[in-house]
């Protein structure tokens, strides 16, 4: 400080225009300060409104909904399939038993052929550089696409000679292998159609967890003298295995809400599905038809307004199911 | 050295990690039922050679590796030869414990099981090897229980008991004792010095102080070149390389 102030009385010149810099500087540093704050709240709020929507969709969801949520027990909403909206029945049943139905089908599919390519992508693989993105390619292809693809290859392939061969032979014995329905279109198409949807999805999951299974755990057991398999077995899957429940858990939740596929095979008629070839209709397939349709028939906008608060209830549970169980994951590979 | 008191032998190994050249002409002996410690500067290829030893260098991808490693005048990397075989004769300790996502009771009884001992001798051998690495006596009582539950240096102990009940002839130390407590890594050190009249070990460390306590044969790697081999003694009181006495007195690494 004592040399300082001498300068200042040797240097007036200098040590003023050392002080405008100084001013200067902290008038731009106050400005990066503000802009810091400015940047972190904004981009702060942008993504706040962003989460804050879901509550609106609740909301406006459970408003317009709310006259016929208040005017029938739950019980003739979702567990009654009488839908017979001119009469004033709207039982959810049939469309909730639909989704159901379709999707577990689905899962039963998939789930099965996405662990074993995920154990290969993760484990096993030397091109997994190329195979990954192909998948996740696979992941980002549009539904409709799918539905197409549904319409044109799948739904021939079960008229013409799935249902017929497991009507034949195994209808008789059991009545959910028998044939009703001659269109092709209905559980087993949609269910197929949903499980190559959700395929890329589950695997791509799968694989990232099983590659955060520690490559030492992997070495210890090989340097035991375990085989490949037997570590892949013993100790990389059974390490994964809540990671892998959640991949299912996701996978059925996406599969739950898909829309447009699923509505273009599935045959769309009101009923329980009792065989693996009749036709079914889903809770999204119901929104989708018929909103702005039949707006004259009183509580029908009220009506699927109720089946989409089942389905974002139904998504957000399963998906928030399999979100924590990641979550609580990674904190423990971290640790 | 003759070739019956050196268990390994090791040829003209070379190994590359895709362009990289990360062992050198590597030609070496390693004596029977004593302790082999190899020092050298980090990125030496000190854990390099000691995974080449049971082949679990292999794992990394683009690795290639040529020359001979002879176990009992047996090249392991011949071709036919079982690689489980292999490492079910030379064992690993890790630098970290990695105990298996199962009980205390499965994380011994895996390798065991895995080369088909039946498990009506399964409770005995546990137990057996349990109290050979003095943890019987803490987790007796909670054998089925997560080994995750188990503190690190337990687990690194476990992870021993894992290794021995392979009944291996050769155990690979990789920095074992690096990640421990010191009281826990004077407790496996103390394990590892009582296990050579059964064990040929051959052991990587960084501690210059550790390889001086335990070890009966030094290798000094630097570079990926063998500088330097020979009794403890002589390599710490009179190495004969400069690169190994600037190692040794702390001047270069």
């Amino acid at each position: 400080m004592n040399k300082i102030s001498g300068l200042e009385t040797i240097q007036p010149a200098v040590e003023s225009s050392r002080i405008q810099r100084r001013a200067a500087r902290q008038q731009g540093q106050r400005w990066r300060i503000l802009l810091d704050k400015l940047a972190g709240q904004g981009m702060g709020a942008i993504t706040l409104a962003a989460c804050a929507l879901i509550i609106i969709v609740g909301y406006v969801l459970i408003t317009r909904a709310w006259p016929l949520i208040s005017t029938r027990t739950p019980g003739t909403l979702i567990f009654s399939d009488a839908w017979h909206p001119s009469q004033g029945e709207f039982g959810f049943w049939a469309f909730i038993m639909g989704s159901a139905s379709v999707t577990l089908l689905a899962m039963l599919i998939a789930v099965p052929a996405a662990l074993f390519s995920a154990i290969y992508l993760a484990e096993y693989s030397r091109a997994r550089a190329v195979l990954k993105p192909l998948l996740d390619v696979l992941a980002s292809i549009p539904s409709v696409i799918y539905g197409l693809w549904g319409v044109l290859f799948v739904v021939p392939l079960v008229r013409d000679h799935v249902s017929p061969w497991a009507d034949r032979f195994l209808g008789d014995a059991i009545p959910f292998f028998a044939n009703h329905n001659p269109t092709g279109y209905g559980l087993l198409s949609g269910s197929f159609v949903l499980a190559i949807m959700v395929f890329p999805i589950i695997v791509s999951v799968t694989d990232e967890v099983l590659r955060s299974v520690p490559q030492g755990m992997r070495e210890a057991s090989l340097a035991l003298g375990a085989t490949e398999w037997e570590t892949t077995k013993l100790v990389v899957v059974r390490k994964a295995l809540p990671g892998i429940i959640a991949a299912t858990v996701l996978g059925f939740s996406r599969a739950f809400g898909e829309t447009l596929a699923v509505l273009m095979v599935a045959g769309n008629v009101v009923q329980v599905p009792r065989s693996l070839f009749d036709a079914v209709y889903t809770l999204p397939a119901l929104i989708a038809n018929n909103y702005g349709e039949m707006m004259s028939i009183p509580m029908y906008d009220a009506a699927l307004m109720a089946a989409a608060l089942i389905l974002l209830v139904v998504v957000l549970v399963f998906n928030i199911m399999a979100r924590l169980i990641l979550i609580h994951l990674s904190q423990e590979s971290k640790a | 050295m003759d070739s019956v008191v050196s268990q390994l032998s090791i040829q003209d190994l070379n190994v590359w990690y895709g362009g990289q050249h990360a062992l050198k002409n590597i030609t070496l002996e390693i004596p029977r039922h004593e302790i082999t410690a190899i020092i050298g500067p980090s990125g030496c290829g000190k854990t390099t050679l000691l995974k080449s030893l049971n082949r679990l260098i292999e794992l990394n991808p683009h690795t290639r590796v040529t020359g001979q490693v002879l176990l009992d005048g047996e090249n392991i990397y011949a071709p036919g030869v079982d690689v489980t075989q292999i490492r079910a004769r030379v064992g690993l300790l890790a630098q970290k414990p990695f105990p298996l996502p199962m009980s205390i009771y499965d994380n011994v009884a895996y390798g065991p099981r895995i080369h088909g001992l039946k498990n009506g001798r399964m409770d005995d051998l546990v137990q057996h090897y349990l109290e050979a690495v003095e943890l019987w006596d803490e987790v007796k009582d909670r054998l089925k229980s997560p080994a995750t539950g188990l503190s690190v240096g337990q687990q690194q102990r476990l992870c021993l008991a894992r290794a021995l009940a392979v009944k291996p002839e050769i155990l690979l130390c990789d920095e074992s004792t690096s990640a421990l407590d010191p009281i826990s890594a004077r407790a496996v050190e103390r394990l590892l010095s009582s296990l050579k009249n059964e064990y040929t070990v051959v052991m990587v460390t960084h501690a210059l102080r550790q390889a001086h306590r335990m070890a009966d044969h030094v290798i000094f790697l630097w570079l990926g070149e063998l500088v330097e081999q020979g009794p403890a003694e002589q390599i710490f009181e009179h190495p004969a390389e400069a690169r190994t006495q600037a190692y040794l007195s702390g001047e270069i690494g």
